[in-house]
């Protein structure tokens, strides 16, 4: 976590981080505590059946993914706005990589808004991109 | 049967409740186990004074049904999510949520046509104060909408 309060300036970038490669288990554990039991994200034989190579991840857990680069500034504010596009099946065995570049910034009663163009990518392109508000508090 | 009669039409709200212990298995399975969502003391001592849940959690919410359909896009491929807070979600608050039919509409693909699903959810406290409001679009291919007889 981070200890000053967090401030960019529009072209900063993110640390970006790659994770460990997706597992089954991961997935087997997302659906359970997410509740989203549809088979395509588990079962092999589902996702054959709805046309695709195995499984792939929740589109959600790669939004939550992408999330974690917030995660160390949660004291001094929160995602006040998360937009996420799927272009891309994440699948087991997949190293995702996530990172950010902030964009914009703007003045609200709550405190200072950074906009920050965020993704995910498989290395090879990307699967998930978007944009996310991040509220700094302004006493914080 | 097209989807596109169930625009404008919404579920009865069902209150949900921010468990802690969901809260931690959720961070964890989203692997960011941030002493905010889990660790009860650290996030006494915190701004918020007590647990917050990860942005994306109220994806696990529970909205309701839409007669006749469903959770809205269930079973569908998730094409795009997006979510706007009024303020942070608290662990151990209540909140009521709902669901409804943006819209509906097909666009020709290489097998056939896609249909896309526009669908809202939004949470609220007990008293009626708005918390967030999700938007995503759910995508169905001509292969699931054969498996989902639709």
């Amino acid at each position: 976590m981070s200890d000053t309060k967090p401030a960019w300036r529009v072209g900063d970038e993110l640390e970006g981080r790659t994770l460990p490669p997706v597992t089954r288990l991961q997935l087997i554990k997302y659906a359970g505590a997410s509740g989203d039991y549809n088979p395509i994200h588990t079962i092999d034989e589902a996702a054959e059946k709805a046309g695709l190579p195995g499984v792939i991840a929740h589109g959600m857990l790669t939004a939550a993914t992408m999330s974690l680069l917030f995660s160390p500034y949660l004291e001094h504010g929160y995602v006040k706005e998360l937009k996420a596009r799927f272009s891309g099946m994440v699948y087991v065995g997949d190293e995702i990589t996530i990172g950010g570049r902030a964009s914009g910034e703007d003045e609200s009663e709550e405190g200072r808004v950074y906009t920050f163009e965020v993704y995910a990518s498989n290395g090879e392109s990307a699967v998930a991109s978007g944009t996310v508000d991040f509220l700094v508090f302004q006493d914080s | 049967m097209s989807l596109e009669r169930f625009i404008g039409h919404r579920s009865e709200p069902v209150v949900n409740v921010v468990e802690k212990g969901a809260v931690r298995k959720f961070a964890e399975a989203i692997g960011d186990p941030n002493p905010l969502y889990v660790d009860e003391e650290a996030a006494k001592t915190s701004r918020y004074g007590g647990l917050i849940a990860p942005p994306t959690f109220p994806r696990t919410f529970d909205y309701g049904e839409v007669e006749g359909m469903g959770p809205p896009g269930q079973g569908f491929i998730h094409g795009e999510h997006r979510i706007r807070y009024e303020r942070p979600l608290f662990v151990g608050e209540e909140v009521s949520c709902y669901a409804e039919v943006k819209d509906y509409y097909e666009k020709e693909g290489r097998e056939g046509n896609l249909g896309f699903l526009i669908s809202e959810r939004v949470g609220e406290s007990p008293e009626g104060e708005r918390i967030f409001t999700m938007l995503d679009t759910a995508i169905l291919t001509p292969a699931m909408r054969e498996s989902l007889g639709l």
